[in-house]
């Protein structure tokens, strides 16, 4: 018995043994990243004012959703755009002021001022770099962006970029540096419709001349595709890790400072914060929405490696339902011809408005790298007269007394009804940990005034969809919670309140204006504003359209959101300026540490 | 044997049809859409989102669907992924080298710790040692691996840097400094999981153990003068192995499959990973490629073990 004791003793104490000298290594490690550390850190100093190209090493940015396809055309979410935007640029990106930036394939914006626009805004001439090269070493020319334009407007391409295809009569090469674009019509959004932006990403025509149509969908070159932006591809495992190295063609010979780039995806928001703000395993960890308890003690330890961009344009808005959810009406439910019993009247709207405290939500919930509190519905231009506003003011006697003095009165119950009619409210939006802690304070602060707040939530994936009965688009609620970004261009935004645009069974639930809200008044503001050429014209309808919205509470706005995402980035890297209408490694080929 | 064999193999396809209409069916039927992510995109208005729909075959019927996918199936060709535009057999073959160097070492270290534990407890029994062995066994399946996962990162990641918790899959193992970078970036996942792994295994083997020790033919065996060792390792753990046999067996399509949860948090892309989000970008392929793989294997070593139940029994005998 002993002896086969000891035997077995023996064994646990070989297995012990290794144990131990895995966990000795591992103390020998640990060493290492301290050292490394301190190396790039003298190295900065030294080599960030002579930033020559490809001398930064690896730059590791961490996406928690990992990018699927690197052809911008087939994204299947921001993912994909940002892996591709370090390869395929389009002609210009949106600077931060939502004015184009000529950093891409175009030599200059055109204007009006410089011809490049024609008077009755038809026709717009872009004048491309000369001399220019794909990443093959092969001449770019204007025929590859007039392929890429007919590539993502081929129906059968199923492009999710073929955007204001309609619109543009045509596109044609009139030499191999000039690209002249008609519109049918006088068109006053003509940089957003074509050149500018995630969206207009330049394929070659080489390589994807086969992939145009049906062909587009397993296209290899999807995978692997060749472009001008500052890197090439090295590398790509769809859902995993996309590697890059320098473009040794690229048009400028001092960027870009990193010699190879990694795309780490996967994991959650939490963890990637962790890896830029506590092990700095990651230079740049993307959109790390994580409740501000958590994210707040890694920012503001002493020892915090990471820092926020503060550009702001997604808006978490509640948007108010103007037609009846009542599960009793069946087929009719939510469509836009059933009234709603009682957010129909404006009082009731402006109570729920005044009394949401948009301050307590902002601050304890979103902070600094999450948002600022928000009362309009635009974001550019920003309209300034809706701060006197009572609706944008947090004040629950107010609130109370707008109810009381039009007749809702509180029951037995707490509850105010009128006429047999009480406010009991059905409040839903996506499962997300910050949402659903904007619920609890919103059904707080409204519950206080006499309403009955009953809130929801549902998956994003089955909540963004038109086909869930908890989804967004059908609405089957009183009240519900999502944000949304915008264009520099706030005409589209605004469009999405008209009349025809509501949703209905009819149009399978898949227009944009998901509240039912309709008044011809307003309708008649975006008719001008679609109409009109002149630019201080038009800011000036686009803030009246604002204020109507806002005053007449159709949404009620929150937050404005930092975007494109809050990314958390090291406080060694230079040189990374956010723009809230673009990708958010639009202007990596700049960034130094 | 032969003829037992191959019913079981016969019975197997109708089972598995079944299995994969019922998957088919709840991916279809659940209202998840792959465009969900662009559902607000101010750039992506509705009628894109639709004719992207309709370019992924998504406007048709269901049961279309599926019968188109089985025919693929039937023919061994997965289909192509809708986020990736590529094949789904390619995404798997990409993702299993790292199941298996994560998941499955864990597997082989979770069975090398919990059959000697579970041994050792039994012979031992209500000592300290089987005390100490038991405590930590009903510690290790008792604790959550998403909990020891995150508790691991904070002390060993954070707190003392010694490993990395996010994942190199471009990793090769090439000299031993790559293998020590891999043992760096797995060591963690493989812990949690081989714990777990262990905990279940050592109390079952220690239960199957402690029910063969007392019985005649081990007396018989002692009073032969047969040694210790001899008696435990040939007579009693042979005995004790046949229901850990199952148990392991029927563990092994578990590794294929993946650890969720922990492939997660350690950002391993291993099929696990893959599957969740495959589930949550609504990425309906790749699913029904993992799930319909999953029950192959479940279905094939199930096979397995009752092969192996007759190698380890002589009494038991099929027909």
């Amino acid at each position: 018995m002993d002896q086969a004791v000891s035997h077995y003793r023996r064994a646990l104490a070989i297995m012990g043994a290794a144990l131990l000298l895995v966990a000795a290594c591992g103390q020998q490690a640990g060493t290492t990243p301290t050292a490394t550390a301190s190396v790039a850190a003298t190295a900065t100093a030294s080599v960030a004012p002579t930033a020559a190209r490809g001398t930064g090493g690896n730059l590791t940015i961490l996406y928690w959703q990992a990018p699927t396809i690197l052809n911008p055309h087939q994204a299947g979410g921001t993912k994909d755009n940002d892996a591709s935007r370090l390869i395929i640029e389009p002609l210009a990106s949106w600077g931060p002021d939502g004015k184009p930036l000529a950093n891409g394939l175009a030599a200059e914006i055109p204007t009006t001022q410089n011809g490049g626009v024609s008077s009755d805004l038809k026709t717009v001439t872009w004048k491309l770099r000369p001399n220019l090269k794909w990443s093959d070493g092969s001449a770019f020319s204007a025929d590859d962006v007039v392929f890429s334009w007919q590539y993502r407007c081929d129906k059968g391409t199923a492009a999710t970029t073929a955007i204001y295809c309609e619109d543009i009569a045509s596109v044609t090469a009139k030499d191999p540096n000039t690209v002249v674009v008609t519109f049918k019509a006088p068109t006053a959004n003509y940089w957003g419709e074509f050149g500018v932006g995630p969206s207009e990403g330049v394929l070659q025509k080489a390589q994807f001349a086969n992939c145009v149509g049906a062909a587009a969908k397993d296209c290899p070159a999807n995978q692997k595709p060749i472009g001008t932006g500052p890197y090439k591809l090295a590398s790509f495992k769809a859902g995993d890790v996309v590697t890059y190295d320098v473009n040794p063609n690229y048009r400028d010979p001092n960027k870009p400072f990193f010699k190879t780039v990694t795309i780490k995806g996967g994991g959650d928001a939490e963890g990637a914060a962790r890896a830029a703000c506590q092990t700095g395993e990651a230079d740049y960890s993307w959109n790390l929405q994580v409740p501000l308890a958590v994210l707040q003690p890694m920012i503001s330890a002493a020892d915090s490696k990471c820092q926020f961009a503060a550009t702001y344009n997604a808006l978490e808005r509640i948007t108010v339902n103007f037609a009846n959810p009542d599960p009793a009406l069946g087929d009719k439910r939510s469509e836009p011809d059933q009234k709603h019993p009682f957010l129909g009247d404006i009082n009731v709207r402006r109570a729920l408005a005044m009394s949401a405290n948009r301050a307590a939500v902002a601050e304890q919930l979103y902070g600094k790298p999450g948002g600022e509190p928000y009362c309009n519905v635009i974001v550019f231009p920003r309209s300034k007269s809706t701060d006197s506003l009572d609706v944008c003011k947090y004040d629950p006697a107010a609130a109370e007394k707008v109810l009381q003095d039009n007749g809702w009165v509180k029951g037995s119950d707490g509850i105010r009804a009128k006429g047999g009619v009480k406010l009991v409210i059905n409040y839903q939006t996506s499962t997300n940990a910050v949402r659903q802690k904007t619920q609890e304070i919103l059904k707080a602060d409204w519950e206080k005034i006499g309403f009955k707040v009953n809130i929801t939530n549902s998956s994003a994936t089955t909540f963004f969809t038109n086909t869930a009965p908890d989804g967004y688009a059908k609405f089957y609620a009183d009240l519900e919670e999502f944000a949304s970004s915008q264009d520099p261009d706030p005409t589209g935004f605004l469009q999405q309140y008209i009349c025809d645009e509501r949703n209905a069974k009819a149009n399978n639930w898949n227009k944009n204006n998901v509240g039912r809200f309709c008044d011809p008044a307003y309708d008649t503001l975006v008719n001008q504003l679609k109409s009109e050429t002149d630019p201080a014209k038009r800011d000036a309808l686009a803030i009246q359209a604002n204020d109507y919205l806002v005053k007449n509470v159709v949404v009620i706005s929150l937050v404005n959101r930092t975007a494109p995402t809050p990314n958390g980035y090291s406080k060694a890297l230079k040189g990374v300026q956010g723009s809230p209408f673009e990708s958010s490694l639009y202007d990596i080929a700049n960034w130094t540490k | 044997m032969g003829r037992f064999i191959l019913r079981r193999l016969l019975v197997a396809i109708p089972t598995l049809i079944a299995i994969s209409f019922v998957m088919y069916a709840i991916l279809a039927l659940a209202p998840i859409d792959p465009l969900a992510q662009f559902a607000l995109d101010p750039r992506v208005p509705p009628e894109v989102r639709e004719n992207v729909r309709r370019s992924l075959g998504l406007d048709q019927p269901w049961p279309i669907r599926y019968a188109k996918w089985l025919t693929s199936l039937a023919q061994g060709n997965f289909g192509i992924s809708f986020m990736t535009r590529s094949s789904v057999s390619d995404l798997i073959w990409q993702r299993l080298p790292n199941t298996l160097a994560v998941v499955g070492v864990a597997y082989l270290v979770g069975v090398l710790i919990g059959l000697p534990a579970g041994i050792l407890s039994a012979i031992r029994r209500n000592t300290v040692v089987d005390r100490v062995i038991s405590l930590s066994a009903y510690a290790g399946f008792s604790v959550p691996t998403f909990f020891t996962g995150i508790l691991l990162i904070i002390i060993f990641s954070i707190k003392l840097r010694w490993f990395t918790f996010i994942y190199d899959s471009r990793l090769e193992v090439t000299d031993l400094q790559t293998l020590w970078l891999q043992i760096r970036q797995s060591i963690m996942p493989i812990t949690v999981l081989a714990l777990f792994d262990a905990a279940v295994l050592t109390r079952y083997v220690r239960a199957s153990m402690l029910e063969n020790l007392p019985l005649d033919y081990v007396r018989t065996a002692h009073a032969k003068g047969l040694r210790e060792r001899f008696v435990v390792l040939r007579h009693v753990l042979r005995n004790s192995l046949i229901p850990v046999v199952t148990l392991i067996a029927l563990g092994v399509p578990a590794v294929f499959g993946g650890a969720i949860v922990t492939e997660q948090i350690f950002r391993v892309p291993g099929i696990g990973e893959l599957l969740v989000t495959s589930i949550g970008t609504g990425d309906t392929p790749v699913v029904a490629a993992v799930v319909i793989i999953f029950a192959v294997l479940v279905v094939g070593f199930n096979l397995i073990a009752d092969v192996l139940y007759a190698v380890l029994d002589p009494r038991i005998k099929y027909t």
